[in-house]
């Protein structure tokens, strides 16, 4: 359909209902989230610490970021194995599980569902890991190896820089079947049977098949939202971090770029700097969403 | 139609297959569960049960003392446990409502009408499913200080009901409406706001019980400590975090804690199940 702009005033009079029923969401939508992506990007440019007028500074930040950062370069390289080894993982995992789950009758299938989705919405429970994985020998995981006599003494499972970031990676994959993984279930259930039918009729023979031929490229609009939710999740990781790991964590072993701004922001004031270090956060965000996005739609039926 | 696909399927699959899935699915399953029945167990078991060594999984003497010092605990600082208790329903309650008023209004003129804008509107509001209100944060807060919102409630509140993902989940429900159902009403001579409310939102309602649920979900376990300062105005979240980083003698408290923490939204999403995946089923980006 075409917009007829010669008549715009007068359709804008004759549906000012419809207007106004968008009102309060587009001025809330573009104060917290239209207007703090352009904030970002324009006092990236400048040097602000709240209290005095924000001076421009070129593109000077985006310089410090390279040269004048040491911790920067941990924060980066620890997102992007979250970004890189998570976000994928948790994707396919979200995908394997709710096919396999799929697979039951109704009630089975809602009880699994419900299980696989529940550590999504609590947002508490991961302190239990911290019991889990505790360093004294009253630590779950560190009793069970030493009563096998696989250790004589207890690992400091969450102050050592060698399992920190394993550990943080289990939970957070643990509790990363949120929105994504509904969003499959209900894809799944969608799907035309008589696509299977014609499917076991053209030679399909067993379920890996089908779900490489008929399965996955009829569910490319939930696989392109899921992998938009994924990205989200995955590039901004630090909730889980600082709960099991602190913060700052040993050696900084799980320290992420969120919690970089965050620092920069709320213990040195330094606006300017966090909000172009935003910026690059939401550039990347942007490109492999973009990225992602190419794919899928030359691989599913878009 | 049940049937045929019952018969269409079983030609590729095995009973063998069924079996290893099963096997599979149950032993995942019971990792998944494990630390929901661990938090349950630890919150139960007196002190010396935390304390022995080796540990023991499951609970001997069962007692609710951990909720009665999770009581005392907050008695002896400045605010009450039913205070975090009260603030934590306040702000998800109210956040909620908010945001499906607002959102369903906003989701109908984008579902079922054309106008100038309209396109770019819903490509902005996908692209900002991107961001986290994690990754937003500072640019957020800076509005929020020039607003002078900083520690009031209205800092958690007023970002929430501009949820992306519920107007969203909304729009693309209302889009399956047949539009004849609203053209007749208008022949019927009714309004916008009368189509909207008698006829578009109770034919939308997994729609919007979803948009609860999520919404909820979100502000319920929001760390809000970057937002509010005023000890009397935080979250449950935050409490659990404050005493969690606390010595080793927390260790009931905070197991009682999360425990509180993580059953109202476990409750909400079983009570709907059916209606969130019924939702769900039209979460897809199309284009």
């Amino acid at each position: 359909m075409k917009t007829d702009f010669k008549n715009i005033g007068k359709q804008i009079v004759q549906n000012r209902t419809l207007y106004l029923m968008m009102l309060p969401f587009t001025i809330l939508f573009v104060i917290f989230t239209v207007l703090s992506v352009i904030v970002a990007i324009g006092l990236g440019f400048t040097s602000y610490n709240l209290v005095e007028a924000p001076q421009f500074a070129g593109f000077s930040n985006y310089v410090r970021m390279f040269l004048d950062d040491d911790l920067l370069l941990k924060a980066v390289r620890n997102t992007l194995v979250f970004a890189i080894v998570t976000g994928p993982l948790s994707y396919f995992l979200c995908l394997f599980f709710a096919w396999m789950i799929n697979e039951f009758p109704r009630y089975i299938r809602m009880l699994l569902t419900f299980i696989f989705y529940a550590p999504s919405i609590s947002g508490g429970v991961f302190i239990i890991w911290t019991y889990i994985f505790s360093g004294d020998s009253y630590g779950f995981i560190n009793s069970f190896l030493m009563n096998l006599g696989l250790i004589a003494d207890p690992i400091q499972w969450l102050s050592d820089t060698t399992y920190i970031l394993p550990i943080v990676i289990i939970v957070q994959l643990w509790s990363s079947l949120g929105t994504s993984f509904l969003s499959f279930i209900a894809g799944l259930q969608g799907i035309d049977s008589a696509l299977y039918e014609a499917g076991a009729m053209d030679g399909i023979k067993n379920r890996f098949q089908e779900l490489r031929y008929i399965t996955l490229p009829a569910m490319g609009p939930q696989l392109m939202f899921a992998a938009v939710m994924q990205i989200g999740a995955a590039f901004s990781v630090s909730g889980i971090c600082v709960a099991l790991a602190g913060n700052p964590s040993v050696d900084y072993a799980a320290y992420t770029i969120v919690m970089h701004i965050g620092d920069y922001a709320s213990a040195r004031y330094e606006m300017g700097y966090a909000c172009a270090l935003s910026t690059v956060l939401f550039t990347a965000m942007i490109l492999t969403n973009e990225f992602v996005g190419r794919f899928l739609r030359k691989h599913t039926n878009l | 139609m049940r049937l045929g696909k019952r018969t269409g399927r079983r030609q590729v699959h095995t009973v063998g297959g069924d079996i290893v899935l099963a096997i599979f699915l149950v032993i995942v399953g019971v990792f998944m569960f494990l630390p929901f029945i661990y938090s349950i167990v630890q919150s139960l078991k007196p002190m010396e049960e935390l304390f022995v060594f080796p540990p023991k999984f499951f609970v001997r003497n069962p007692t609710l003392s951990n909720f009665k010092d999770l009581l005392l605990h907050t008695n002896n600082m400045w605010v009450p446990l039913e205070r975090y208790i009260f603030n934590s329903f306040f702000v998800s309650v109210a956040g909620t409502v908010g945001s499906v008023i607002i959102g369903s209004m906003a989701a109908y003129p984008l579902a079922k009408f054309r106008f100038p804008g309209s396109a770019l509107y819903e490509k902005i509001i996908v692209l900002s499913l991107l961001f986290v209100y994690n990754v937003t944060a500072v640019p957020q807060f800076i509005i929020m200080s020039k607003l002078k919102m900083v520690d009031t409630l209205w800092a958690v509140l007023l970002p929430s009901m501009a949820s992306s993902l519920s107007l969203y989940l909304m729009k693309n429900f209302m889009s399956q409406l047949p539009d004849d159902l609203i053209e007749a009403a208008k022949i019927d001579g009714a309004g916008h706001m009368k189509i909207f409310l008698g006829i578009v939102m109770p034919n939308v309602k997994p729609a919007w019980v979803t948009a609860v649920i999520f919404v909820f979900q979100g502000l319920w376990n929001m760390q809000t400590d970057s937002y509010i300062f005023t000890e009397s105005l935080k979250n449950l979240p935050t409490l659990l975090m404050q005493i969690s980083t606390g010595t080793v003698a927390t260790a009931g408290i905070s197991a009682a804690a999360s425990v509180i923490l993580m059953l109202p939204p476990i409750i909400v999403f079983l009570i709907s199940e059916s209606q969130v995946v019924e939702t769900m089923a039209h979460s897809g980006i199309k284009g």
